[in-house]
């Protein structure tokens, strides 16, 4: 199952975009109750969304962003049937993809 | 023997070369630097050329002024400026200040909603590049330990 979840809303001439996505971000500080050893640091570097293959945003994050980040842009324009697609990359060198149509 | 250490001289700058144009297209898109454990400061001088940025009162950030958990605090950023080019996040008295870097397209309003941690009471910080220039605009968050509520 995709890590990314995409909801789309049509407004007055704008869509709104809102993603969230499932990912621990740990930022290499907090420590495992069980063994007391550091959690490795494993968080999303890159964040890209795309509406008919064309970037809009492309964003660069850190460790300060939450657990299952949750993003919200809004497009000037859109129409029913357009792909919006999200996309992110970890430190660890993971990634995933998803796309949905603008409803 | 000496051919042998010709041969090796060369594959070697060869293959540094490759690794060099690699990492630099790499490090375009996220820099270790700009990302790592540094006080407000240092992360601003990283960021960005100039030091003074002047406050904008056309940069709306929504965000909690009490925050009662630190681990997920929502907030939006909206900016009534043309031409937004670019929007930092800042959380000043976290590790690592900076917290993302959007880069908006022009068919994108200057509209961004995230969730952020903070560690600790602290003024959040956002920048906006418009035009080449830079605005700014901060606002006080106080993070409640204990969940009382405050």
């Amino acid at each position: 199952m995709s890590t990314i979840k995409i909801r789309t809303k049509r407004l007055e001439g704008k869509t709104q975009i809102r993603t969230l996505i499932s990912h621990p971000m740990e930022h290499g500080r907090n420590k495992d109750e069980a063994t007391g050893k550091l959690i490795l640091a494993h968080y999303i570097q890159e964040l890209i969304v795309k509406h008919n293959d064309k970037i809009i945003v492309s964003s660069q994050l850190g460790t300060g962003i939450s657990k299952n980040p949750y993003f919200a842009f809004m497009l000037k324009g859109g129409e029913k049937g357009d792909i919006i697609s999200v996309s992110w990359k970890d430190n660890l060198g993971k990634s995933d993809s998803q796309t949905r149509e603008i409803e | 023997m000496r051919s042998n250490r010709r041969v090796f001289l060369k594959k070697t700058a060869i293959t540094s070369g490759i690794g060099l144009l690699i990492s630099e297209t790499a490090h375009a898109k996220w820099l270790a630097e700009l990302f790592s454990t540094s006080s407000v400061e240092t992360s601003f001088n990283h960021s960005f050329e100039t030091k003074t940025i002047s406050l904008s009162d056309k940069i709306n950030l929504k965000i909690p002024t009490i925050a009662e958990n630190g681990a997920v605090v929502p907030l939006t950023v909206s900016c009534s400026l043309e031409n937004v080019e670019q929007i930092y996040i800042f959380v000043e008295k976290n590790p690592v200040p900076l917290v993302a870097i959007f880069n908006l397209s022009p068919d994108i309003d200057a509209f961004v909603s995230a969730r952020v941690k903070m560690a600790k009471t602290s003024q959040v910080t956002v920048i906006v590049k418009a035009e080449s220039r830079l605005y700014k605009t901060q606002k006080l968050v106080k993070v409640t330990i204990g969940g009382c509520g405050g």
